[in-house]
C-alpha cells in the first residue's frame, strides 16, 4: 500500500515537472518603474504580450511595480528581482551599477537615445483662468505666489523641476551660478508643501486646494487636466525647460539568473517600435521617433528644451552639486 | 532559585535577542562606517537638529494631551453608562487598526484649508493646522489615544468605589478624593500609557508626512530625514540618525519607567 502511494506520488511529481517544462514558454517579467508611468505600462504590457505571442508563440505576463524613482532603485539594489527597470532619471538607474553592480557601467549605450525611448519635460499646472497670471519661471518667485513641488531629496521628478528652474535662471541675461542659486532660493521660499513624491504633490495641489501653481511632469500635468477636469486646471508651458529623459535598462544580474534576457531585451526594444512610440505619445510622453512625434506634436506647446549633460555636466555631477548633503538645495533651505 | 528559572531566562534572552537586539545592533554596526567626526556632523546638522525638536517636542506634548483626555475618556467609559457605550469603547481602538497613511490622508483632508474643519479653523481664526507643525501634533494625538485609555481603563475598573466612599465619609471633598485617593492608584498606569503613546509618536512616519507639509527647518520630522537619507543611498547617515533617535528614546523611556517605580514606592505598592 505504502509502496503504491509512493509510486503515485513519484509519478505525480514527475508529471508536474514534465508539465512545467512543456509549458515553459509561460514567462513572467517584472518591470520596476516610477509613479506616473502606471497607465502607460498597463497598456504597453498588453501590446507587448500580443506582439511576443505572435512572434514566438510564448505567453508573457509583465508585472508592474510603481513608486518614487529613488525608492524603486533602492528596492532593486536590496534584492527586488526586477527583470527591467524603467525609472525617472539616469542617476537612479546608474545607482544599480554604482551601488549594486547589477548592470554594467555602459548600460546607457545599450539602447538608442541614451536608453530613453521617450522624453518629457517640466511644466506648470495652475488653477483655471490662471488667476495669478503665471507664464514663466520668474513668476514663481514673486511674493504671494504659492508653489507646490515634491522634495528633490526624495523625488526624481522634483530634481528635474529644480534643475529646470536653475537652468532657466542661468539662461537669463547675466545669469551665473550665483544668480541661479538666488533664483531657486526665492522660488523655494514660496513653496508651502514639500511632498515626498510627484503623486503626493499632485494630490496636495488638486485635492487639498493648496498653492497657485504645481511644478509637474508634462505627462502628469496632461493626465491631471484630462482626468480631473479641464474646467478646473490650466496647463502653462514655460519659455525654457529641461529635456527629461527617463531611461530604461535590463537588470543583467536578474535576467541571467532567471534566463529571461532575450524576452526582457525585446520588451525594452519594442518601446522603440512604432507601436511602442505611439503608446508613449498617447500617454503624453514625447516620442523620440520623429514621425510618431509629429502625430502628437499638436498637443505640446513650443518650449525651448535644454539638456542635462550640456548645462549640468550629467546626472552624477548634478546630483553631487545640488542634491547631496551640503549641496545647493541644502544651502538654500537652511539659511 | 525557582524551578524553571534557567529555562525562562534563556527563553527571554533568546527571544529578545532575535526580535529586538539583533536588528537594533545592525543599526549600530552600519553606523560605524562613519568616523566619529562624520557621525557628529551628520547628527548635529541644523536641519536634523530642528527635526529632533519637532519630533520629540510634539511627541511629548501629544502624549501629555492624550494622558489628560485619555484619562477622562477612560473615566467616563468605566464610571458611567450611556447609550452607545459599547460602540464608543470599540471606536477607541480604531487608530490601532487603521493604516497610518489612511489616517494621515483623512486628517489632512479634514484640516486642509478647503476641508470640513480646516475651512473654519484656518478661515475664521487664521490658525493653520494642516501643512504645519500643528498638523504633526494632531496626527500624533490621533495615533496615541488608545494607549492611554487602554492602560488606565482596567485599573479604573478594578478600583473599588468603596475607597472613594470612605474618603467622602471622612469628610474629603471630591477634588481631595481624586487627588489623594484615586490619582495615586491610577498614576502608574497613566505613566505607562503616556510612555507608550510617546514611544509610538516618536516613531510615527506614515500619518505625519501627509499632514506636515515637510518644510525643512519648520515641519520635518526625524523619520523623514532618515527616509531622505536612504533615498540618497546614504545608509550610514540614515542609521546614524536612527541611533540618535534610539538613544534619546531609550533615555526618555527609562526616565518614565524610573518615575513609575518611584510612584509605586511613594504610594506604597512596592511592599
Amino acid at each position: 500500500m505504502r509502496h503504491t502511494l509512493r509510486n503515485i506520488a513519484a509519478s505525480l511529481l514527475l508529471g508536474s515537472t514534465l508539465a512545467t517544462s512543456a509549458i515553459a514558454a509561460d514567462i513572467t517579467l517584472l518591470n520596476v518603474s516610477y509613479d506616473p508611468t502606471r497607465e502607460l505600462y498597463q497598456e504597453y504590457n498588453a501590446a507587448f504580450a500580443k506582439h511576443w505571442k505572435a512572434k514566438t508563440g510564448d505567453t508573457v505576463t509583465v508585472k508592474q511595480s510603481h513608486g518614487g524613482s529613488g525608492k524603486q532603485a533602492r528596492a532593486v539594489i536590496d534584492g527586488l528581482e526586477a527583470d527591467v527597470v524603467t525609472l525617472a532619471l539616469a542617476y537612479d538607474v546608474g545607482a544599480l551599477h554604482e551601488k549594486g553592480k547589477l548592470i554594467p557601467a555602459d548600460w546607457q549605450k545599450r539602447l538608442k537615445h541614451n536608453a530613453s525611448p521617450y522624453t518629457s519635460t517640466i511644466v506648470f499646472l495652475v488653477r483655471k483662468g490662471n488667476p495669478k497670471g503665471i507664464k514663466d519661471w520668474n513668476d514663481l518667485t514673486k511674493p504671494g505666489v504659492e508653489v507646490v513641488t515634491p522634495n528633490p531629496k526624495t523625488s526624481g521628478g522634483a530634481r528635474w523641476n529644480y534643475l529646470a528652474a536653475w537652468g532657466y535662471a542661468l539662461k537669463q541675461p547675466g545669469g551665473s551660478d550665483a544668480t541661479a542659486k538666488e533664483f531657486v532660493r526665492k522660488l523655494f521660499a514660496n513653496v508651502k508643501v514639500l511632498d515626498s513624491g510627484a503623486r503626493g504633490s499632485l494630490t496636495t495641489f488638486t485635492e487639498r486646494g493648496i498653492g497657485d501653481v504645481l511644478i509637474s511632469w508634462e505627462n502628469e500635468a496632461y493626465l491631471a487636466v484630462k482626468e480631473l477636469g479641464p474646467e478646473k486646471f490650466d496647463l502653462v508651458t514655460p519659455s525654457v525647460s529641461i529635456l527629461a529623459e527617463p531611461p530604461v535598462s535590463v537588470v543583467d544580474r536578474v535576467v541571467d539568473k532567471r534566463g529571461t534576457r532575450a524576452v526582457a531585451t525585446a520588451y525594452l526594444e519594442y518601446l522603440y517600435s512604432p507601436e511602442g512610440q505611439d503608446l508613449a505619445g498617447k500617454h503624453y510622453y514625447r516620442p523620440i521617433d520623429p514621425t510618431v512625434a509629429a502625430k502628437y506634436s499638436i498637443q505640446y506647446a513650443k518650449v525651448s528644451l535644454f539638456n542635462i549633460d550640456d548645462v549640468f555636466g550629467g546626472w552624477n555631477k548634478a546630483q553631487k552639486e545640488h542634491f547631496s548633503d551640503g549641496g545647493t538645495f541644502d544651502q538654500i533651505t537652511v539659511k | 532559585m525557582l524551578p524553571g528559572f534557567n529555562l525562562t531566562l534563556g527563553y527571554t534572552l533568546f527571544y529578545l535577542s532575535v526580535i529586538v537586539l539583533i536588528p537594533l545592533s545592525a543599526v549600530f554596526i552600519k553606523t560605524t562606517e562613519l568616523g566619529l567626526a562624520e557621525f557628529w556632523a551628520v547628527v548635529t546638522a541644523p536641519r536634523v537638529v530642528a527635526t529632533y525638536k519637532l519630533t520629540f517636542g510634539a511627541s511629548l506634548l501629544a502624549a501629555a494631551i492624550n494622558a489628560l483626555f485619555g484619562l477622562m475618556l477612560a473615566w467616563s467609559l468605566v464610571r458611567y453608562s450611556f447609550p452607545g457605550k459599547k460602540l464608543v469603547d470599540a471606536l477607541i481602538d480604531l487608530p490601532f487598526a487603521l493604516p497610518t497613511a489612511v489616517a494621515g490622508i483623512a486628517l489632512t483632508a479634514l484640516y486642509a484649508k478647503n476641508g470640513w474643519l480646516g475651512q473654519w479653523i484656518e478661515g475664521e481664526f487664521g490658525i493653520k493646522v494642516a501643512f504645519g507643525p500643528l498638523g504633526v501634533l494632531v496626527a500624533l494625538i490621533f495615533i496615541g489615544l488608545p494607549f492611554v485609555v487602554r492602560t488606565v481603563q482596567p485599573i479604573l475598573e478594578d478600583l473599588d468605589t468603596e475607597l472613594e466612599e470612605a474618603a467622602a465619609s471622612l469628610g474629603a471633598r471630591r477634588w481631595q478624593t481624586f487627588r489623594y485617593v484615586t490619582l495615586p492608584i491610577l498614576l502608574p498606569a497613566l505613566l505607562t500609557g503616556f510612555a507608550l503613546a510617546f514611544a509610538r509618536a516618536v516613531g510615527e512616519y506614515g500619518s505625519v508626512i501627509f499632514i506636515a507639509g515637510n518644510i525643512p527647518m519648520v515641519s520635518e520630522i526625524t523619520p523623514l530625514i532618515i527616509i531622505t537619507k536612504l533615498e540618497q543611498y546614504d545608509y550610514a547617515g540614515a542609521t546614524a540618525i536612527a541611533v540618535v533617535m534610539l538613544v534619546l528614546s531609550f533615555i526618555l523611556l527609562l526616565t518614565i519607567n524610573g518615575l513609575q517605580a518611584w510612584t509605586n514606592k511613594v504610594t506604597g505598592r512596592d511592599r
